[in-house]
């Protein structure tokens, strides 16, 4: 990938990054056709989860990356260059709830804090914090939906791009905190040392567009 | 039995130790033989004493107390303490002053992230010499002891941390609005610069000017991309620099970077920061802190920059690898 090793997620939005390496010509059809294989040195590919990505790019393990904006949020902490919103995998970073009366206002005006379960403690804790209200984070690692229907909290903050998920789980949306797309990244010493390709890079992806 | 040690500290055995104090040596003599004598301060200081120097005591990350309760700080960079040092058992010496220290410092670190809680520092600080004089001495002397060291691909990033604001305010940018940018330009976040830009409504060519400026860096020809009116001191400097790095023949080793912010609170003018592809950190950086030692009561511009020896020590190895004909990692 002209001289650049880049960290490509698998999850959501891996069909569309393979994609976008396509029309930069890149030749991705190996990457599609192995499931297990995550190293691809011929075209400088590495595989991964979205929320390892700017653990890898960080370090400089790989120049660049792509992800989701949710994860960089929830690692703010992460010194890379955010270069460039790619512009799909757009979703919204949602507070939900059960339908029906709201449990959080409940809850906050009776209990003082409300209880929120999410794969997202630090976005939450903020989101919270800025909007002056005391809430108990909940870390849970699966599917979040579950937590109002079963008791485990009153609301969740999650990730959703059509709210069929919520629909299907009898939960509401009730606040936005942020839209998220797909952003390029990079490691800070890569984006010294390979200035040239790096720019050259996205250029061409905003050409693209 | 299990006997822990804090995360981001470090047992050495001799192997690394002798490694650590060849390269260290090597830095030294070369820091010593331009002039730049070792000096050691305390591990620890005041805190009210560090504060003097910047609010955050640049960011210490462990107090305990004395036994008259008073805060004592681990330091976390020398710059400070070499200040306090300056003015007061330097007061009346005729400047410019020449110092170098290898000393360890704390920081606090994330969990996880692999960070050194304790790190060793090499650096040096020159007190006197203002300006794009002093900068390019102080890179020069670096990039020299790089060199020695065996680090042939080192680079020296140099910038200006002021350069950003100094737009934000020639363009009118109400003030509540330049926080936000300059965290956001700290951050490396070119997406949310250039989504926020758009937002104030500005005339075109300042729009351009603040969305491109974060990302030009490379040889002196930046330099020329960047001569817009608001800016041209700081360009000026940035050029008169290149011109001295050019005499002393160091000036392929530096690209100049119009993005580079540095974290520390007392920097005024040029930063610096240092980079090799064996490491995906910076080794080190640094920058001119000409209000520094005058809140000390010893008004002198002065600059210095500051390596990290494990991180340098990284790069040796890889560049010994390299030499020995193996392919670089």
């Amino acid at each position: 990938m002209s001289g650049l090793t880049i960290a490509v997620p698998r999850g959501a939005l891996f069909g569309e990054t393979l994609d976008l390496l396509d029309r930069l010509g890149v030749d991705t059809r190996e990457v599609r056709a192995n499931e297990r294989r995550l190293v691809f040195p011929d075209i400088g590919v590495v595989t991964m989860r979205p929320s390892d990505v700017p653990t890898y790019v960080e370090h400089g393990a790989v120049d660049i990356g792509i992800t989701g904006k949710d994860v960089l949020l929830e690692q703010d902490e992460r010194e890379v260059y955010e270069l460039l919103d790619l512009g799909y995998g757009t979703c919204r970073m949602v507070v939900a709830e059960r339908e029906g009366d709201s449990a959080v206002e409940e809850s906050l005006r009776r209990l003082g804090a409300v209880r929120v379960a999410t794969k997202y403690p630090r976005i939450t804790s903020r989101w919270f914090a800025d909007t002056g209200r005391q809430v108990e984070i909940v870390e849970v690692k699966g599917s979040v939906e579950i937590a109002p229907l079963t008791g485990l909290a009153a609301a969740i903050v999650d990730l959703t791009a059509t709210g069929a998920t919520l629909r299907e789980n009898q939960l509401v949306e009730r606040e936005q905190i942020c839209a998220c797309s797909a952003r390029l990244i990079a490691n800070p010493v890569a984006h010294k040392l390979k200035a040239r390709e790096i720019d050259e890079l996205v250029e061409r992806i905003r050409s693209l567009s | 039995m299990i006997h822990p040690i804090p995360s981001g500290t470090r047992d050495v055995l001799p192997d690394e130790m002798r490694e650590l104090r060849e390269l260290s040596g090597r830095l030294r003599d070369a820091f010593e033989r331009a002039g730049y004598g070792e000096v050691w301060t305390p591990t620890m200081e005041y805190e009210e004493v560090l504060k003097r120097g910047d609010e955050r005591a640049a960011g210490a990350g462990y107090r305990l107390f004395d036994e008259h309760g008073q805060v004592l700080v681990l330091r976390s960079d020398s710059t400070i303490p070499i200040a306090r040092l300056v003015a007061t058992r330097y007061r009346d010496a005729e400047p410019p002053l020449r110092f170098c220290y290898f000393a360890h410092a704390y920081r606090e670190v994330r969990r996880g992230s692999a960070q050194a809680r304790e790190f060793l520092q090499g650096g040096i600080e020159l007190i006197g010499t203002p300006g794009p004089e002093g900068d390019a001495e102080v890179v020069a002397l670096v990039s020299a002891a790089l060199e020695e060291a065996g680090l042939r691909r080192h680079r020296i990033g140099v910038g200006d941390g002021s350069l950003y604001r100094t737009l934000l305010a020639e363009y009118g940018v109400p003030e509540r609005e330049r926080m936000p940018l300059l965290e956001r330009l700290s951050q490396r976040d070119l997406v949310g610069i250039e989504t926020h830009v758009n937002r104030l409504g500005l005339p075109r060519p300042a729009r351009d000017v603040l969305v491109t400026l974060p990302t030009l860096r490379g040889g002196p020809e930046v330099l020329e991309r960047a001569a817009d009116g608001a800016v041209a001191g700081a360009i000026e400097s940035l050029r008169a620099c290149h011109e001295l790095l050019e005499q002393r023949g160091v000036a392929e080793r530096v690209i100049f970077d119009l993005g580079l912010v540095r974290e520390l609170g007392y920097y005024t003018g040029a930063v610096f920061e240092v980079y090799d592809p064996a490491v995906g950190f910076a080794l080190g950086g640094g920058g001119r802190y000409d209000d520094l030692l005058g809140r000390f009561g010893r008004p002198l511009p002065a600059c210095g920059m500051a390596l990290d020896i494990q991180r340098v020590h990284v790069a040796q190895a890889e560049e010994e690898r390299i030499a020995r004909g193996e392919e670089p990692l």
